[in-house]
């Protein structure tokens, strides 16, 4: 890192709770349209309940769409948190610190978000109850452990509550801080309830870094965990272009690649939005771009090998998913849209230091990887459906609807307003994390150079 | 002061500028006579394990996902089990509950029961929560706080021990203890 953060521990505090305790008028604007935006989703979701999947463009023998495809996308966002905070922190990268919080919040309120779309896409929501409780025995109806909607639910409940707890521990330094802090007699008995007295002694600093640690070890697993049962909710089945045992690695790295990616678009906009500059600084960026292409270019070799391990058994349902993915519009377009925005402008660019260290173009190559990630799911889920099978009479295309895109714009207004409440009421970024960073760095001379020495915590 | 007064214990908070002070105040104390269980130093942002000649804190905090990961595995076979003999389906003498299709749930089930149990040992370990004893908000903004609880007969020496060491201020649950002239800005 060339570029230490510098400000002395008064500023730091100023500064990294100033949106907590500020009410700026775009805040008020911009959650004021997001729940416009949110009240529409709720709206759709009641008609939904009213009147049924007919709301989507739903065509024999096509009954996975949007909501599906959403499921996925989001739940490869929320790996974003855990593969920045935990590997980061186990590896002990010193330029971590800003990062964490932001990319662990994302995580929660994306995964909440993913949560919502098996329900609206069983159309009957209440229905879902009985594929995970056993509450009607009387009528003989029960779960079955062997499905994949128990596999899912299980995984998904296990990563957001370890996620949660993951960051309520690291939040409570933070939250004492906003104690010592806020001036408002409310909101100090407020955060003195959620702080749960911390005080910061050295046996508390302690235990917080080896919690730390300990709880990133335990999370990774789940972390890889989820996105395989998700992978295996295709793989499972028999669907051309489904069954595929690279699935689970592959469904894995992608949603690194978009989840990572995500938080750089979040930590530029944090940058402006929070008055953030003195924390988030190029070399944030630059390194998170040079890990994001090493993690594209794996997903990329994932994508191959799904490729060429559909073509190379030459089974014909396979090899004709693959055919109409690749070959035959719209999916033609799709394909060389998610290959372009998803890999080659993005890594293209990335090569480059100067791209590297350009917030305006890191947000737009960003935003790209996010587009061509979400078309690749669009492609896994769709084309292996759209077939013909021997006892299938009926046939149409599916084309969404407009209120499947209004459930997903409601879904995406839902995390960005998750975590823009999440950073008014609480500090966004860790405080004293960062400033042990600032404690911990000092500067030793090599030859003729000054550099930056850093003694490990923990 | 009656006897039972005299054996009381209370809490006196030393604040210093730099880690040094603290540091000395530590030393100060020791050479007073109070034991490392007594001493506590209060900060803003983590400092290195014996920055201030404090003693090693002992814990247990790695048994705890252990216990938790054998609970939740415990509970996930539960289920499992309870699921097998509950559910009437009719399989031909086939498993219910075959092993391959649970091995996700029982994975997932250990791991919360580990994580769980590690954020209960984190809480128990930084003995959390607790109503916070003398604290000072100027703590947040990068004074070093050094907490020493002491029976009230020896609370003299202690508050001589944290001033000697150029404390910023000294201060017990009524208040500041510094003359107003000795205690700084």
């Amino acid at each position: 890192m060339q570029e230490p953060v510098t400000v002395d521990r008064e500023t730091a505090n100023r500064e990294l709770l100033d949106f907590v305790f500020s009410w700026p008028k775009w805040f008020f604007a911009t959650t004021g349209l997001l729940g416009a935006v949110i009240t529409l989703g709720l709206i759709i979701f009641l008609l939904l309940m009213i009147f049924g999947l007919q709301l989507f463009g739903y065509a024999h023998p096509v009954y996975w769409g949007f909501p599906v495809v959403n499921f996925v996308f989001w739940i490869g966002v929320s790996h974003a948190g855990i593969m920045v905070s935990a590997i980061l922190r186990l590896a002990q990268a010193e330029w971590r610190r800003p990062v964490t919080r932001a990319a662990e919040v994302l995580t929660i309120f994306s995964l909440m978000t993913a949560m919502t779309f098996p329900i609206i896409h069983s159309g009957r929501p209440w229905r879902t109850l009985y594929w995970e409780f056993p509450y009607d025995w009387m009528r003989g109806i029960w779960p079955n452990p062997r499905s994949p909607l128990v596999w899912d639910p299980a995984a998904i409940f296990t990563y957001l509550t370890s996620t949660v707890m993951f960051v309520y521990i690291a939040l409570l330094p933070d939250l004492a801080l906003a104690r010592d802090r806020v001036k408002n007699p409310i909101g100090k008995a407020v955060y003195g309830v959620l702080s749960l007295g911390f005080r910061g002694t050295t046996r508390q600093w302690r235990i917080q870094a080896i919690a730390g640690i300990l709880l990133s070890a335990l999370i990774l697993p789940i972390f890889v965990s989820v996105h395989s049962i998700v992978s295996w909710d295709f793989a499972v089945t028999i669907i051309p272009g489904w069954h595929n045992t690279v699935f689970a690695p592959y469904f894995v790295i992608g949603a690194v690649h978009s989840g990572v990616s995500a938080v750089v678009t979040v930590m530029i906009v944090m940058r402006y939005a929070f008055g953030l500059k003195n924390f988030i600084t190029k070399d944030h960026i630059d390194s998170l771009a040079r890990l994001l292409i090493i993690v594209a270019t794996v997903w990329l070799f994932f994508f191959m090998l799904d490729f060429m391990f559909g073509l190379y058994g030459t089974e014909p349902a396979e090899v004709d998913t693959w055919q109409r993915r690749l070959m035959e519009p719209p999916w033609t377009a799709i394909a060389i849209i998610f290959i372009i925005t998803g890999y080659i402008i993005p890594v293209g660019a990335w090569l480059f230091r100067s791209v590297r260290r350009n917030f305006f173009l890191m947000f737009v190559t960003t935003v790209l990887v996010n587009i061509g990630m979400w078309l690749e799911r669009y492609m896994i889920v769709i084309p292996g459906l759209e077939r013909k099978s021997n006892l299938t009479f009926q046939y149409g295309d599916y084309l969404p609807s407009a209120a499947e895109f209004g459930i997903i714009a409601a879904q995406l207004a839902l995390v960005i307003a998750g975590f823009l409440v999440f950073s008014k009421l609480l500090p966004i970024m860790p405080a004293a994390d960062i400033k042990e960073g600032q404690i911990l760095r000092d500067e030793i001379k090599v030859g003729r150079a000054r550099v930056p020495a850093t003694m490990r915590e923990a | 002061m009656s006897a039972s007064n005299s054996d009381r214990k209370r809490e006196l908070l030393g604040l210093y500028n730099e880690p040094d002070d603290a540091a000395d105040a530590v030393s100060r104390l020791r050479g007073a006579g109070f034991g490392g269980n007594d001493i506590e130093i209060i900060s803003a942002t983590p400092y290195p394990e014996g920055a201030f000649g404090e003693q090693h804190a002992k814990h247990r905090l790695f048994a705890f996902p252990f216990a938790g990961a054998a609970c939740g595995l415990a509970v996930a076979i539960a289920w499992h089990i309870g699921a097998q003999i509950a559910l009437p389906i009719v399989t031909g003498g086939k498993p219910v509950v075959a092993v391959p299709a649970i091995i996700q749930v029982l994975y997932e089930g250990t791991m919360l029961g580990a994580v769980l149990f590690t954020v209960l040992g984190v809480l128990f370990e930084s003995r959390l929560p607790d109503g916070v004893g003398v604290y000072d908000d100027r703590i947040a903004d990068g004074l070093i706080g050094v907490s020493v609880i002491a029976r009230e007969r020896r609370i003299p020496d202690a508050q001589i021990a944290l001033e000697e060491a150029n404390a910023v201020d000294v201060l017990s649950k009524d208040g500041s203890l510094m003359r107003p002239a000795a205690a700084s800005p």
